[in-house]
């Protein structure tokens, strides 16, 4: 079975054979893409990126993303959860937006508010 | 009117992306002394809008996203306490004697701005429906990929419930996730080449994920809508690109989204009458990221559009030293300088386009290949005993450029890149 690793922008074109856990993965450049093989067997996961509403005129979204990767399956429900959020306070980048969301944090991956430069 | 004297400063860096932070953090830290000209309100660049991840991993060995590539550049770039003007609009360079002048346009008015160097750092556009050829009306709901991110991430502003994505490029790609995600539907990505212009990890974390389909082969040949699009029709073409009688479809939707390409955005090169090589479709370079124009730099996407910012960041470091130098030790375009030789058949693209060996800064070279090929090798001749680079590549292919950095100093006398097995 073929698929592409999505950690880095190399995507490397992985080869997989076997089954379960006894699988070989062929075509990774470095071992985070075995590692990928693995877990998109498994139990696939993904990083989530996007904005949620702010108070402020002149930033009106603030950029955001999970800090770790949540079930692929649980996208659009995570979504949903993000787009209930109003940011009111200042932040930057980093700040906790929403946390536990599916076992991670939502955090700010930008500034908004009286730091915003 | 220009109403006061022109302020005087070493270096001009006009653009507030990547490129143009590296470039004036680099400038500076050669001792040269430094305004950034940004036509926006904020700092960053096209990464503003960028806020999905895929950045980083070479500059900050770390997954970042567009947004915090730049927050970190721009958090560095302030502590340095370089000078900086915004909301302010390069309109005129005219060189004169030694120095240029620069006239921006803002709010405040007009400025003057005298330099002895000016780092050229504007970026890159999109293609836009002007360059694709289609039949019918042109209603309200046709737009670039950018344009659509601008609208979602920026303003929070969904522009079509329902869409046709025509061309492959990554901003499609990763607009055709957002838009999902967002509770827009994405129909399908229409391209009319037989391979996706985009990376392979987008097809997959973007159109697979989403169950989105990739039609290859196959464009949007007409426009329906009066006063907003209301259909479009697809059809599949054969290798040259002609519609295959009989493969017609229209589909319902209220927007197609152009995700074409990108061009350098040559205005400022313009102004100077750079040449521009017909390739990259950006000014002529020498290794020293200086343009046929003495003492004008480029870098980053106005040179040739990068998938990556992080190679962006990097030749605005180099732009920014080779600035700084030649403020220090004015020199003028070397006409001995040695011209790249490639073949177009097998490299889409290569650059800087020429080599000076009587300038100091090390050779970085950017290559794109014509084709998907696997297995070949490829050569850099500087005129030393032994090549100045020879790698065999597992596979290359025209999305994913490569880059080369080459140390050892070399005669010079042969710049020549070749593609072999
Ligand atoms: C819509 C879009 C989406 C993109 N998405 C990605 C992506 O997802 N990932 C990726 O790696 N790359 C992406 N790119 C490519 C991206 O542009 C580069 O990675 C990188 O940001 C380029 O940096 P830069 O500094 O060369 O240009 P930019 O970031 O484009 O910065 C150029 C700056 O120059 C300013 N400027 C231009 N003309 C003038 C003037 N006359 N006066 C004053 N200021 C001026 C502009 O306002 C802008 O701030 C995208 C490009 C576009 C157009
Ligand atoms: S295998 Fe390693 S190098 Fe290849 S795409 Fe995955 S992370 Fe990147």
């Amino acid at each position: 079975m073929e698929m592409i690793c999505i950690v880095c922008p190399n995507g490397c074109r992985l080869e997989v054979t076997g089954t379960g856990d006894d699988i070989t993965v062929t075509g990774a450049l470095c071992p985070k893409g075995v590692d990928f093989a693995h877990t998109e067997l498994t139990a696939p996961l993904r990083s989530l990126t996007s904005t949620v509403a702010t108070a402020f005129p002149l930033v009106p979204r603030l950029p955001v993303k999970t800090r770790g990767e949540i079930p692929k399956g649980k996208m659009h429900e995570a979504m949903a959860q993000i787009r209930a959020v109003r940011v009111t306070k200042p932040v930057k980048v980093g700040d906790v937006i929403l946390a536990d969301v599916f076992g991670t944090d939502i955090i700010a991956t930008g500034n908004a508010g009286e730091v915003a430069a | 009117m220009p109403n006061s004297a022109a302020e005087k400063y070493d270096v001009l860096v006009l653009g507030a992306g990547p490129g143009g932070l590296a470039a004036a953090v680099s400038a500076h830290e050669n001792g040269a002394r430094v305004l950034l000209v940004e036509r926006e309100r904020k700092l960053g660049g096209i990464l503003k809008q960028c806020v999905h991840d895929g950045f980083g991993l070479m500059r900050f060995k770390e997954r970042l996203t567009g947004t915090e590539y730049a927050q970190r550049e721009i958090d560095r770039f302030h502590a340095l306490n370089i000078d900086v003007v915004t909301e302010s609009f390069v309109v005129d360079i005219q060189p004169t004697d030694g120095t240029y002048l620069v006239t921006t346009q803002s709010a405040a008015g007009m400025c003057r701005y005298e330099c002895k160097a000016i780092i050229l750092a504007c970026g890159c556009r999109e293609r836009t429906s002007r360059q694709v050829f289609i039949h019918g009306d042109r209603p309200a709901g046709i737009f670039s990929a950018g344009t659509a991110q601008y609208f979602v991430n920026i303003q929070g502003k969904m522009p079509t419930k329902k869409c046709v994505i025509l061309g492959s490029g990554d901003i499609g790609l990763i607009m055709a996730r957002r838009l999902t995600l967002e509770g827009a539907e994405v129909v399908g990505v229409y391209e009319i080449k037989d391979a996706p212009a985009g990376l392979s990890r987008n097809i997959s974390q973007c159109l697979n994920d989403f169950d989105i389909p990739l039609h290859l082969s196959t464009t949007v040949t007409e426009v329906f809508g009066q006063e907003r699009v209301e259909a479009v029709a697809v059809e599949q073409v054969d290798k040259n690109f002609q519609p295959i009688p009989g493969t017609r479809q229209v589909i319902d939707c209220d927007a197609l989204i152009l995700s074409v390409g990108l061009l350098p955005e040559i205005e400022l090169p313009n102004m100077l009458a750079l040449p521009i090589d017909p390739a990259t479709k950006g000014p002529v370079v020498d290794q020293t990221m200086m343009t046929k124009a003495a003492g004008v730099f480029a870098c980053g996407n106005v040179l040739h559009v990068n998938d990556l910012a992080d190679w962006v960041s990097v030749s605005g470091e180099a732009a920014g030293r080779s600035a700084a130098a030649y403020c220090t030790a004015p020199r003028t375009w070397n006409d001995n300088a040695t011209a790249l030789q490639y073949e177009r058949g097998d490299f889409l693209y290569a650059l800087p386009q020429y080599f000076d060996p009587t300038a100091s800064e090390p050779l970085t070279l950017y290559f794109r290949s014509r084709e998907d090929v696997a297995g070949k090798r490829v050569t850099l001749d500087l005129g030393g005993e032994k090549a100045a680079f020879s790698k065999k590549y597992r596979r290359l292919i025209p999305s994913e450029m490569e880059a080369v950095t080459v140390k050892e100093a070399a005669s010079g006398t042969v710049y020549q890149l070749t593609m072999h097995n």
